[in-house]
């Protein structure tokens, strides 16, 4: 039974509850034992990211306290968790083992099929730092593949950025959301209803621009989907 | 501006304080590949090079087919002599405007590169100076069989590096205009490589 | 380096992103030469390996640059050539200027070396016509354009406005086929090799221990430059420098692959020295520092200097893609231009070279592509920490610390959380679609998340606390 310490980020806890609460369901349900550090607060990557690294150390700092001591630390996140395993060290904080999601399901727990159910028409898009710092490969693909009634379409250009970037969408919106256009350009031709991935910073970029243009598309984690059963369903956000 | 070398040189020295240490070079990549006449026909064909496999005694012929009629520029040492070609022999040098008038050159080479479908031309046995490869249109280059490399580190150990060396891969090209492949610019426009078999 | 008057990354982004024709032409010469280049690093088995010598042999020299220049020097001149140094743009064109001597035009191989000192410039200033031979870098002359990419500089233009640009230089060519256009270009050029008495070249490489210069190309007009006139002209970064000979052999398979996506490019020439009765007779070799040693003294920024100008981060970028080289305002554009630019302008006052940091959204495509493994998301967000040191105090910084300070304690947290949720009140129909501040730069475009009811560890305390 591995004990696990979930880190939800602050994106996630404060905007994206129900993604945490999906996550705590999925891996209880999965066997194991799921602890919320209240302590928690942000990796300090925007800091870092943005050029203030003073504090970026300090939250790091933090991070490592508040976290010592769990045999796992999971995130719904594949930004932050880079942040943690990749940018700490360099800060000058340890920390334990941090793995996304869905890093942690396949080589932890080594499963691909976690008995979901989820009837709907979905497509991926590989956040750029699950993909290229944490090296997450077809990791959530397998899992996906394995959710039963769900119809998986090949998002084209997948691999390209969707121009969320953090600060990078204030400073250079113009270019961020050209970027954006792209992307949603590429999901609208899917025909998906359902756009998951497993950052919600990204979801919250590309859902922002699909829902300002009416598109009919819904952004969805990757944990949300993965949690969803034939008994208990997933539910829209309740907001 | 000996006091530009001096202050650029303290300037590094000073940038270097930490002087990190450096971990050896891994090598780990391949010295070694395939050397053969095929693999290099078929490289040297994909950049739309013209290429001929011929053996030993069909070489003559061949080079008579590829150059009658025209007026071919020669290295002073060239050790081919095809019947029916109007020679220009380097010796004494030319000057560049009769190369330029020119309509071939015939060279040999110093190495080949199987993989990558390059020559390389090191100014040495049958190949004269660069000029002789640059100006005429169309240029015929010879390989023996022997010459032949199986990687660029095989081809590199090979050649001495003081020499002046051009490694030419295919006629010359651009991709400057909508980075769409175009053969042909300053350099010969028409590349022909005759790879002579070795004795079997 | 810069361009001056050029305004910052974010204001001529904006203009080039609205140039229609641009972004087309950026769009299908980057998908086109991303494919390609994939296929041509896929191809090697040993790729990986390549790369981290690649990187390896460029800390070797970083590291003991001093040594390694000194050697080349001693090499160079034993072979006859003659080495020049020059610490900064303005000495560097002197130099070149003096070398010249009384010739009125001079042909060169495309470098961007020298258009980083503005040479051409300088030589014009002294009444030296410098003739760019490279079909892309002529594109840009005569159209009086700026370069907007480091291995294609006309990237930005398609064969319909390169025609027009040739009409209105009085290049006749009949069709907007490259080909015809290409033809133009042998034609215009060609009486100029054949009389040039002075060629200027850049280095992609120098071996230290033999004293070697290897130019890189395609067309052959580099060629014509290095081996017809009486007198060559090289200006080289001091960062150019590679130790061995033997080191070649990795970069000469790096470079091809991930610039022209190519096993090998058309031409590449080595000459050392002079070679009697072959090729220039008199050799000067420049070479040149110009910032460098201020980025080699930043051990977190040195890395740039690994760089090999070989052009796959900027093919690979997804900003570039859309904002064009002319938009980084400077003639290393793309994500090592970034890097390299504000580092090479060392000037926390210039607004524009501290804009450059930004211009990315980190998503790590160039790192992955480089040869010599740049970790260009690493440097970025150091030169970010710079910037935002030589700012000081401002209206973000103090975000910045009120972040931190809400962060550095749960309490603080929660509160802000409470406080955050308000925002509920603004939504209409499930959606914030107006924020006010800073938060409007995102609104723009994107509506913004409605904040939750009730905040996940507000949920994690009632239910399992």
């Amino acid at each position: 039974m591995e004990k696990v310490a979930l880190f939800a980020t602050c994106l996630t806890d404060t905007l994206y509850p129900d993604t945490a609460r999906a996550a705590v369901r999925l891996l209880e349900r999965l066997g194991c034992s799921v602890d919320f550090p209240l302590g928690q607060t942000c990796c300090g990557q925007m800091h870092f990211n943005t050029g203030y690294r003073r504090h970026a150390v300090d939250l790091a700092g933090r991070f490592q306290q508040v976290f010592a001591g769990y045999d796992a630390v999971v995130a719904p996140s594949g930004s932050c968790a880079a942040m943690v395993r990749d940018v700490h060290p360099r800060l000058g904080a340890g920390t334990p083992r941090t793995f996304e999601l869905s890093e942690f399901l396949v080589d932890v727990l080594g499963v691909t099929e976690v008995g979901a159910y989820f009837p709907h028409r979905v497509t991926y898009h590989p956040t750029c730092h699950s993909l290229r710092m944490l090296g997450v490969g077809e990791k959530p693909l397998a899992l996906l593949r394995a959710v039963r009634g769900l119809d998986l379409v090949e998002l084209p250009a997948a691999t390209e950025c969707c121009g969320f970037g953090g600060t990078f969408a204030i400073k250079n919106a113009d270019t961020s959301t050209a970027m954006l256009a792209d992307k949603m350009r590429h999901v609208l031709d899917t025909g998906a209803e359902v756009l998951t991935a497993g950052d919600n910073s990204c979801l919250m970029h590309i859902g922002g621009g699909l829902s300002r243009l009416r598109a009919g598309v819904r952004p969805v984690h990757l944990a949300e989907i993965l949690a969803s059963t034939e008994e208990e369903p997933w539910t829209p956000a309740s907001r | 501006m000996a006091d530009a070398r001096a202050s650029i040189l303290a300037g590094i020295r000073a940038a270097l304080r930490d002087r990190p240490p450096t971990p050896p070079v891994p090598r780990a990549y391949r010295r070694t590949g395939e050397a053969s006449v095929e693999l290099l026909a078929e490289r040297v064909a994909h950049y739309r090079a013209a290429v001929h496999v011929v053996a030993e005694d069909g070489l003559g012929a061949l080079l008579g087919d590829l150059l009658a009629g025209r007026v071919v520029v020669a290295p002073a040492d060239l050790p081919w002599d095809v019947p029916g070609v109007t020679w220009l022999r380097d010796d004494p040098p030319l000057p560049l405007d009769r190369l330029d008038e020119a309509d071939g050159v015939l060279t040999g080479c110093a190495v080949a590169i199987a993989p990558t479908g390059t020559i390389v031309l090191d100014a040495g046995a049958a190949q004269g100076r660069r000029a002789l490869t640059l100006l005429p249109d169309y240029h015929v280059c010879v390989v023996r069989a022997d010459q032949v490399a199986g990687s660029v580190p095989e081809a590199l150990a090979r050649l001495d590096p003081t020499r002046p060396l051009t490694f030419i891969s295919g006629p010359s090209a651009t991709s400057d205009i909508e980075l769409d492949r175009v053969e042909g610019v300053h350099g010969p426009r028409t590349l022909v490589v005759v790879i002579v078999r070795g004795a079997t | 380096m810069t361009w001056l008057g050029s305004p910052k990354f974010p204001d001529a982004a904006r203009a080039a992103l609205a140039d229609t024709q641009l972004r087309r032409n950026l769009r299908n010469a980057t998908t086109t030469i991303r494919g390609r280049r994939a296929e041509a690093v896929d191809e090697l088995p040993d790729w990986e390996e390549l790369r981290r010598a690649g990187e390896a042999i460029k800390e070797q020299v970083l590291h003991h640059l001093d040594t390694y220049l000194e050697q080349l020097e001693a090499a160079v001149t034993r072979r006859g050539g003659t080495v020049h140094w020059a610490r900064d743009a303005a000495e560097a064109n002197a130099v070149v200027r003096d070398l010249v001597g009384d010739a009125e035009e001079v042909v060169k191989v495309k470098s961007m070396t020298t258009a980083e000192i503005g040479l051409n410039e300088a030589l014009a200033a002294a009444g030296v016509h410098a003739v760019e031979t490279d079909l892309a870098e002529l594109i840009v002359q005569l159209g009086d354009d700026r370069p907007s990419h480091i291995l294609v500089p006309a990237i930005h233009r398609n064969r319909a406005e390169i025609r027009e640009i040739f009409r209105a230089a009085g290049l006749e060519a009949e069709s907007d086929d490259p080909r015809v256009l290409a033809e133009a270009a042998r034609a215009h050029l060609r009486r100029k090799f054949l009389s040039c008495d002075v060629a200027i070249s850049g280095a992609n490489f120098a071996v230290a221990d033999t004293g070697s210069v290897v130019v890189l190309e395609s067309e052959g007009n580099g060629r014509m430059c290095l081996t017809l006139p009486r007198r060559l002209i090289t200006v080289m970064g001091i960062e150019k420098v590679v130790p061995t000979w033997q080191d070649l052999e990795v970069f000469l398979q790096l470079l091809p692959r991930s610039s022209t996506a190519e096993r090998m490019n058309p031409y590449t020439s080595v000459w050392t020295g002079v070679t009697p009765g072959d090729g220039p007779q008199e050799f000067h070799l420049v070479l040149l520092d110009n910032g460098r040693t201020a980025t080699l003294a930043d051990p977190e920024g040195r890395q740039a200097l690994r760089c090999i100008r070989c052009s796959a981060c900027l093919n690979v970028c997804p900003v570039y893609e859309r904002t064009g080289g002319r938009s980084y305002g400077s003639v290393y554009p793309g994500p090592i231009g970034a890097i390299i630019t504000p580092q090479l302008v060392d000037d926390p006052r210039d607004e524009q070279a501290a804009s450059l940091p930004f211009a990315s959204s980190l998503c790590g495509a160039c790192f992955e592509v480089c040869p010599v493994r740049i970790d260009i998301p690493e440097v970025l967000t150091h030169l970010r920490a710079e910037v935002v040191r030589a700012r000081g105090r401002d209206a973000e910084s103090v975000a910045m610390a009120a972040a931190a300070w809400v962060f550095a304690s749960p309490r603080r947290y929660a509160a802000a959380q409470k406080l955050g949720s308000l925002a509920r009140f603004l939504a209409r129909d499930g959606r914030l679609s107006r924020l006010p501040g800073p938060g409007a730069a995102w609104t723009s475009s994107r509506d913004a998340p409605v904040p939750a009811r009730e905040p996940f560890r507000e949920w994690w305390r009632k239910n399992r606390g």
